[in-house]
């Protein structure tokens, strides 16, 4: 909820852009509400982006995700004005860029915002150093000071001793470290991002990703992250601008356009995640059943009885998790005269609640009894049984509960017995 | 069927052209006449004051310096060859006269080739006059060449001009365009002003195709020396111009044979000069 506090560093309002010499016209056809395809088709023109508005907010990662053609493109291209709007406002730190001068609007690309190319765009002839000083020496800095904001900027990225070498004889990822390095020499709040890593194979890309979130995490920067990849923008994206056809169909934080999806469209376009990837513990957890430690074993096998399920979870009377005892072991105790303390299993593995699913198969398929979720003092949060796991993993979302919160239905109880 | 129309007086309207230039513009081309002839005739005087075997040997250094050891040793012992068969001054007349008119078309050439790869309207004007500069037969220049300029050298320089412009400029035009469009993206959205983004970007990376261009005006204008010398201008073209006339068709291969040293040693020279200093990105 604190993207309600936070302050809208970027208002992208009824935004449009449409190539073509007709724009006028297709303007008008649009706001009668034709679409994409008539207007193509009444005027020759094509609508890149339709009445997009947005905010975006200081500090966050905002990731534009679409298909290709559908936009996205353009729509960054619009934030800095590499593409002028044909309508609309678009409102940095409160002042409208598309109203700017070619100075101003200078002015702003060289402080404000830097940019971040899918192939990179390193210039060929330019060292490293030099290419990532390019954008303070067209602003003038003097040479001695651009090279140190160059080399602090290469070693955020990584890249401390290549800046004598040319980007030809750098790899993809370093390329696009170089690129990043780049945009963050000039210092600014907001870096816009077209399919950075796109270009890069899997692994590559996944250690961008990480390198991303570390660099965000530590300078807070602005983040606007385009991406095709669903994986990618649920990844790193703090909220996520879906696109179609130029229109923004659905924004949301990922939890949000996974687990209610505005239209068919974003459904579909969910429907291939791996979900393995998406959902937490938190997702499939179910309510335990608990028995506190100072009852004795009789208690915990009345009540196991009366739910119908064959193991109870032990906890203290701050509902910490102590561990967990069976039926069996139950009665076995009574006979012997034993305190729940000396029979139940106290090495229970414990995951917190946001564990992804994929990290999750070894513990649940070991386990003896279903595997609890605790929070970071040991709290017992609810716990996992392997049918919710199988479940959530099919897609149905009976087994998906809003991340955290656990209702108290009789499936509950079912499942634990169907699981046992 | 004939003369249903009168003809068209294309040709008197052209020479009334020319006769007007001629006499308000009279003084004005006996100044770049003076201009381009001092030019040329006081390079051949400074070149001629160097011995011949000193200057083959700076010629070779200097092609050393540019391109390979083999082309320098090619230079060398080419000049030398020159020199030997007697054309050594001949060879610098003409020499001094393609630096010349190669210089100005590139003074002139690169700049409207710059303009041209900026705006789509000028394109739209330069390319059909480029289409007519390359095609009209290089002999017409001359004859309006020769009212403004008098016979001799000058008029030769400024046909070769008009004549190996054409490619400096294409070429110019093509490497600045030819820079992948990311890239100008990406001096864009740091905030560069034209003259930055060329100057720092395009026109470095579109320079070996510049380049090729400047070895393409220099082969060009060194095929106009022959037909230069029809109005007078001196050099290695006047040599073979006389042995043709004279039907000798041993000084004809051997003044012929210069030019084609010559012609060599430049062409290989630029061309290296293009294809060097590309960082690494070879």
């Amino acid at each position: 909820m604190s993207e309600e506090i936070a302050c809208k560093k970027i208002e992208v309002i009824n935004t449009t852009k449409i190539f073509g010499k007709n724009a006028k016209r297709a303007s008008q056809l649009l706001s009668e509400g034709k679409t994409k395809k008539e207007i193509l088709k009444a005027t020759g023109a094509t609508v890149g982006v339709k009445n997009a508005s947005f905010d975006v907010y200081e500090g966050e990662i905002f990731v534009i995700m679409g298909l290709s053609g559908s936009g996205k493109s353009t729509l960054v291209r619009l934030l800095n004005r590499l593409i002028d709007p044909t309508m609309g406002n678009i409102l940095l730190d409160g002042e409208d860029i598309v109203k700017m001068n070619k100075e101003q609007l200078r002015n702003v690309r060289r402080k404000k915002i830097g940019m971040v190319f899918q192939n990179f765009a390193l210039f060929p002839h330019k060292t490293i150093l030099e290419n990532t000083e390019y954008g303070l020496e067209i602003q003038g800095v003097a040479k001695a000071e651009r090279q140190a904001k160059a080399k602090e900027s290469l070693g955020l990225v990584g890249l401390a001793g290549y800046e004598d070498q040319y980007p030809s004889q750098l790899s993809g990822g370093m390329q696009q470290r170089v690129g990043l390095a780049r945009a963050l020499a000039n210092g600014p709040d907001v870096l816009l991002m077209d399919e950075a890593f796109s270009a890069l194979d899997p692994l590559i890309r996944k250690d961008m990703q990480d390198e991303l979130l570390q660099l965000h995490n530590d300078m807070g920067k602005t983040i606007i992250f385009i991406t095709h990849d669903l994986d990618e923008a649920l990844r790193i994206g703090d909220r996520i601008a879906l696109m179609k056809d130029g229109e923004i169909v659905q924004v949301g934080t990922p939890e949000e356009i996974l687990m209610s999806p505005s239209n068919e469209y974003v459904e579909r376009f969910v429907e291939d995640v791996d979900l393995a990837k998406v959902l937490t513990a938190g997702h499939i957890m179910k309510k335990a059943d608990t028995v506190q430690v100072d009852r004795g074993p009789r208690v915990a096998l009345r009540m196991m009885k009366r739910l119908g399920i064959s193991s109870i979870y032990v906890v203290d009377k701050a509902n910490r998790l102590l561990g967990a005892v069976t039926a069996q072991e139950a009665g076995l105790a009574i006979e012997a005269g034993k305190s729940l303390e000396a029979i139940m299993i106290s090495d229970l593995p414990m995951i917190l609640p946001e564990t992804v699913l994929n990290d999750l198969f070894d513990v649940v398929s070991t386990a003896v009894v279903p595997v609890a979720v605790v929070d970071e003092n040991e709290k017992l949060q609810g716990i996992i049984i392997r049918g919710a796991l199988i479940g959530a993993l099919s897609g149905d979302n009976q087994f998906i509960n809003n991340n955290g919160t656990i209702g108290s239905d009789e499936k509950v109880d079912t499942e634990v017995k169907a699981n046992e | 069927m004939n003369n249903l129309l009168p003809r068209l007086p294309f040709a008197d309207w052209i020479d009334d052209g020319v006769d007007w230039l001629v006499v308000t513009f009279g003084t004005l081309f006996d100044g770049i006449s003076n201009f381009l002839k001092g030019i040329v005739e006081g390079s051949v005087e400074w070149l001629d004051m160097v011995p011949s075997i000193l200057l083959a040997v700076l010629f070779a250094l200097l092609a050393w310096f540019i391109s390979t050891r083999r082309i320098a040793l090619f230079t060398l012992i080419g000049l030398l060859f020159i020199d030997y068969l007697g054309y050594w001054y001949p060879m610098l007349q003409m020499l001094a006269l393609v630096l010349t008119s190669v210089f100005f078309a590139l003074v002139i050439g690169i700049p409207i080739g710059i303009w041209g790869s900026q705006q789509a309207t000028a394109r739209k004007i330069i390319n059909p006059i480029l289409d007519l500069m390359q095609t009209m037969p290089a002999f017409v220049y001359l004859l309006p060449a020769i009212f403004f300029f008098n016979i001799g050298v000058v008029p030769g320089v400024v046909a070769s001009v008009i004549f190996s412009m054409p490619p400096t400029i294409r070429l110019t035009m093509l490497g600045i365009e030819q820079v992948p469009k990311d890239l100008i993206e990406a001096t864009e959205a740091f905030g560069s002003t034209t003259w930055q983004r060329l100057g720092k970007v395009q026109i470095p990376l579109a320079k070996p195709t510049i380049m090729a261009g400047v070895n393409q005006s220099i082969m060009l204008s060194l095929s106009m020396v022959v037909i230069a010398s029809m109005v007078g201008a001196p050099g290695l073209g006047e040599e073979v111009y006389r042995a043709v006339t004279q039907l000798k068709t041993g000084v004809g291969f051997e003044t012929g044979l210069s030019i084609v040293i010559v012609a060599i040693i430049l062409d290989r020279i630029t061309q290296h000069a293009g294809k060097k200093k590309q960082g690494g990105t070879t």
